[in-house]
């Protein structure tokens, strides 16, 4: 088969584009560990009030200086609806849904994941800027989608 | 000439009268993200829109124009009328059922859960039963177009098929394979579910088997739009096809690539580990190759045509193209704005990186240049060329015909760039408005969700003078001899023997093998792993 000479070499540009990217993604994902938030727990949907891992939804802080927010994405709130953490500290989110799928998004982080009923939600991040931030559902949950929101405020860390 | 000539009408009659009720909810949304107040706007009203523009857009427009397009290009590519015609029309009355039902769904109010139709919320079983009905009626259209090629093939052994079949066919493939997923979701959830046949659905088997179907979706999209731009668009600009058989090698790649890479819609989904997450990103860059490669050929075959045209300088060959043919104006814009939308997808499509896109409105400034471009803009463009021929009229309004791409591609552009930019903002997707109750944060969108408006508003109008050429075209356009179809010859004469890329089986077997790869895994796991089911809802 007879290919162009000028098509040949952008062939071969292309295939070096390509393996350039994911080279990219590779460094990105093995050196600086951005991984999507790929947690595998289940729960009942229908029992998550009652469920000792959400039962009381807040913020706890560990003992070695992290801290632990939990969360209910339900039909049109956040629970809790304002969260205060420290800046500078590892902060792990969880949560669940007991009704339709949420998202939640903190708006110019780049914190980001699907809340799905019958599974949990986690991640780990760290808010280096104090301030308060714009907390989003960003998959489309009913009537109401566009007023669900809730507000992060990252403190000074101490 | 072309066989079954009412039935390709029929077909793209109905896409067109899709796209038509489709384009007045879209004027509607983009002025209500805006929170520019109409008489009868309202989040009820808006979730509805948004669930009717993506049904009709994205399932119906496109798949009764590919049926039509199909008909037209096989029967006459192959020279023959289709075998099994009357399975081709029971698909296309099915189809046109399954639309009806589920646009009244919609309609009514009982199915407001988008296009993507996400479980656990529930919509009425019309809806889901209507869809089906499309997909059923489009494998109907799939075995009599199979079964044509077949007895072209029995009667031509050893010949190479024409370059249109050969994509029609790939298209055919890959809507086949894509299909089985989302059947699967259909038949053995949502239906049964709707009908208050089983109590609960696990909403992430759900998204896998929606997502397994939809990114295999887009190149169904896709695919046609590529045939238009190998097989018609050089000869209507005058020219040949640069390179037949990496046009073939394409199509072939496009086979094997296209299902399994789902999981990069689901990056930010739980219950999936991130290894089968980054297998899936492998594959997806992989796709973007046969794109690469089409960029090229398509634009060498351009200045091919402009250089039989008596173009001579480096650049000024452009100017040679014939910018003010109707169908080749959409195509060259199109692939412009492919080009936009692939680097985009690139991005979407980076693993860590998605977190910063996904589901904002970044990602419907995506769809809206690749499906709502590249597909919909060059189907504009090959309806104004086959439409005349398909009823024996002139084109009517060709004026309009003329300056309705340009119109498109500004709206576009305003439409697209505005709404990448607040999405990297952080503004969410499919929002009915986004004050979020005064924010600070929500208040920098302002701007630019009005400069969106002003982009959904050139695209109305845009849309409106497509119209208004069909229906002209149709009614009243003179009746006179049209010019037959014609393909575009390769550059170096009609291709004598079979390359590996004529082998469909072999890139059957390919695909089907790359999808056992990418999903019995994780789909066994998934099973295995003791998720409990979701009852319906009903939030709208």
């Amino acid at each position: 088969m007879h290919v162009d000479l000028y098509e040949r070499l952008w062939m071969w540009a292309a295939g070096a584009i390509i393996v350039l990217f994911l080279g990219a993604i590779g460094f990105a994902t093995v050196i600086q560990g951005r991984v999507p938030p790929s947690h595998v727990e289940t729960i009942d949907p229908q029992s998550v009030f009652t469920d000792p891992r959400f039962s009381e939804p807040g913020v706890t802080a560990n003992p070695d200086g992290s801290v632990e927010v939990n969360m209910i994405a339900q039909i049109w709130i956040f629970r809790p609806n304002e969260i205060r953490v420290p800046a500078g500290r590892p902060v792990t989110f969880r949560m669940t849904s007991p009704d339709v799928i949420h998202g939640f998004q903190i708006v110019g982080t780049n914190s980001n994941t699907m809340v799905v009923p019958g599974y949990v939600s986690q991640f780990t991040t760290t808010f280096d800027d104090p301030g308060e931030y714009l907390i989003v559902c960003n998959e489309y949950c009913g009537t109401n989608h566009h007023n669900m929101s809730a507000t992060l405020i990252v403190e000074e860390g101490t | 000439m072309i066989h079954n000539r009412r039935l390709a009408t029929a077909n793209i009659g109905v896409a067109v009268g899709a796209f038509g009720i489709a384009t007045f909810m879209a004027l509607m949304q983009a002025l209500s993200r805006a929170s520019l107040d109409l008489p009868w706007r309202s989040a009820q009203m808006y979730y509805l829109s948004v669930t009717g523009h993506g049904v009709l857009m994205a399932l119906v427009f496109t798949t009764f124009f590919i049926m039509g397009m199909g008909v037209a290009f096989t029967t006459r590519a192959l020279e023959r009328p289709l075998r099994l015609s009357g399975l081709a029309w029971l698909g296309f009355w099915l189809a046109v059922v399954g639309t009806a039902a589920a646009t009244w769904a919609i309609l009514s109010g009982e199915a407001s859960v988008l296009y993507t139709f996400y479980p656990p919320m529930q919509a009425h079983p019309a809806f889901y039963i209507g869809l089906t009905l499309v997909v059923v009626g489009s494998w109907l259209w799939s075995i009599s177009t199979i079964v044509t090629y077949l007895s072209w093939r029995r009667d031509n052994p050893g010949k190479v098929v024409p370059l249109a079949v050969h994509g029609i066919l790939a298209t055919i493939i890959v809507w086949l394979l894509a299909t089985v997923g989302v059947a699967a979701e259909m038949l053995f959830q949502l239906i049964p579910w709707s009908l208050g046949l089983k109590e609960t659905v696990d909403p992430l088997l759900a998204r896998m088997l929606f997502w397994y179907f939809g990114h295999p979706l887009v190149y169904f999209w896709l695919i046609p739009a590529y045939v238009a731009w190998y097989t018609i668009a050089p000869r209507e600009a005058g020219g040949k096809l640069f390179s037949d058989p990496l046009a073939r090698m394409v199509f072939a790649l496009f086979i094997i690539l296209s299902a399994p890479v789902g999981f990069h819609h689901q990056f930010m989904d739980p219950g999936i580990s991130s290894g089968w997450k980054m297998l899936h990103t492998f594959t997806t860059f992989g796709i973007l190759f046969p794109s690469f490669v089409t960029a090229f050929t398509v634009t060498a075959s351009f200045e091919v045509a402009a250089r039989m045209r008596g173009a001579d300088g480096l650049f000024n060959w452009i100017k040679k193209l014939p910018w003010g043919n109707p169908m080749v104006a959409a195509v060259l814009l199109s692939m412009i704005m492919f080009a936009i939308g692939g680097i985009g997808g690139s991005i979407n499509a980076a693993f860590g990186m998605n977190a910063v896109v996904h589901n904002t409105a970044w990602i419907q400034g995506h769809f809206h240049l690749t499906v709502g471009t590249a597909t919909a803009l060059t189907f504009m463009g090959v309806a104004y060329w086959l439409v005349p021929k398909l009823v024996g009229r002139d084109l009517e309004l060709v004026l309009l015909a003329k300056v309705q791409p340009y119109l498109w591609f500004l709206g576009m552009f305003v439409f697209s760039i505005s709404n990448h930019a607040t999405g990297l903002m952080g503004m969410p997707r499919r929002v009915f408005e986004a004050s979020y109750g005064g924010s600070a944060v929500a208040a920098q969108w302002e701007g630019l969700t009005l400069i969106s408006a002003l982009g959904g508003v050139l695209l109305f109008i845009s849309a409106s003078f497509f119209l208004l050429v069909m229906l002209g075209t149709v009614l009243a356009g003179r009746r006179a001899e049209q010019p037959v179809i014609q393909f575009a010859e390769p550059l170096e004469g009609e291709p004598k023997r079979l390359l590996i890329f004529d082998r469909i089986w072999v890139w059957v077997v390919l695909a089907v093998v790359l999808v056992a790869l990418a999903y019995a895994y994780p789909l066994a796991d998934h099973l295995g792993m003791g998720a409990i089911g979701s009852p319906g809802f009903k939030p709208f």
